[in-house]
């Protein structure tokens, strides 16, 4: 039962990893799209 | 408890654990994402004007996790079929790594996200047809047609046949009858392509009551529409060369190509029993998935390296 117990929560473990990575990996391509996107825009904007 | 037990204390061990990463993979059918974003790409390169590199990529990951969230949806689906078949027994939900509610819900998440994903960051029109194409493969391909009707993959292909029109849609924000070429190039490429491998698989496909062609009108009927679907295809592969897809380079790629599917369409329709029937049906499949990245290859590399106006054709020049 004590083996059954540490391998789920190594499953657990290494998908939070995964989820984590992911997430992260998101994060910065939303980051980069939203810049090329934006472009030369930015400076154009009226202040 | 003590002849049963066993296995059932195993799986309900493995579906309580919850999969490995690698499990998830599976779930996403990488083989098949890997043939969508190849074309995906092929759709995008081949598309007049130029896309950012870094929008290119993110329009291709959403492809990607788009077709894999179609892969976890059809495993959800299909669980009860997958198990009674040798090709498919060993996927994750047959196997008990994933539940089949987790599987969906995994494809589920992964299908909503691509498609937002895609408009927000490309385009809403290879958003809707990104969509389209999950909901097609998912709702009419797997629920509907593949128990019903031995014509499944060929209107299910449809969802397959998609992907280079996704990729041309995300680069121009247009679809257009050069992307709808591509799409008919794998729409009428996928019934060979399957009925091969369903001629190798017939007793499974029947085992599992799935309607395949081999299976309700048998191998003969089966090589016979092989044979039509690839005269078709010969042809039909040539076509972007008429259309300004393709130049000289890629008409004599094609033509080659298509010549060579016929020859192992006509030795598959040929060779009705024994080993030399399998060999050919097995030879005619592996061949079917090079010519399609053949095919889809001279595009890009005639596209992407704009060789095209080194030797014209005659038609174009």
């Amino acid at each position: 039962m004590q083996d059954a117990g540490q391998e789920r929560k190594r499953r657990q473990r290494m998908r939070s990893l995964a989820i984590a990575w992911i997430l992260a990996a998101l994060v910065v391509l939303f980051f980069i799209v939203t810049i090329v996107r934006l472009g030369g825009n930015v400076a154009d904007r009226p202040l | 408890m003590a002849d049963g037990g066993l296995p059932v204390v195993h799986e309900a061990f493995e579906a309580d654990a919850g999969g490995d990463i690698a499990d998830y993979v599976a779930l996403l059918k990488p083989r098949v994402m890997f043939l969508v974003v190849f074309t995906a790409l092929v759709g995008l390169v081949a598309a007049p004007g130029s896309m950012h590199p870094v929008l290119a990529i993110a329009a291709l990951i959403c492809i990607a996790v788009g077709a894999g969230a179609a892969g976890a949806l059809n495993m959800w689906y299909d669980a009860d079929i997958d198990s009674r078949m040798a090709r498919t027994a060993a996927r994750p939900v047959p196997r008990g790594k994933v539940s089949e509610l987790e599987a969906r819900d995994f494809g589920a998440v992964l299908g909503a996200g691509s498609v937002i994903c895609l408009g927000l960051m490309v385009n809403w029109l290879s958003a809707a047809l990104l969509a389209l194409t999950i909901a097609f493969y998912v709702f009419v391909y797997t629920m509907w047609l593949k128990r019903a009707t031995p014509q499944n993959i060929v209107i299910g292909g449809a969802a397959g046949a998609v992907p280079p029109m996704i990729g041309w849609a995300a680069a121009t924000d247009t679809v257009s009858l050069q992307s709808f070429v591509l799409f008919l190039i794998i729409f009428i490429w996928t019934p060979p392509h399957f009925w091969a491998l369903a001629l190798l698989r017939t007793k499974d496909y029947a085992r599992a009551g799935i309607p395949m062609l081999p299976v309700v009108s048998g191998p003969d009927s089966t090589r016979r529409h092989i044979l039509i679907y690839s005269l078709i295809l010969a042809p039909l592969g040539m076509a972007p060369a008429l259309i300004g897809l393709g130049g000289t380079f890629y008409a004599v790629i094609a033509s080659v190509l298509g010549a060579l599917f016929v020859v192992f369409a006509y030795d598959c329709y040929r060779e009705r029993e024994g080993e030399s029937a399998d060999r050919a049906a097995k030879n005619l499949f592996a061949y079917s998935v090079l010519y399609l990245f053949l095919l889809f290859a001279a595009i890009l590399v005639e596209q992407g390296f704009d060789i095209s106006c080194l030797l014209p054709l005659p038609w174009t020049s």
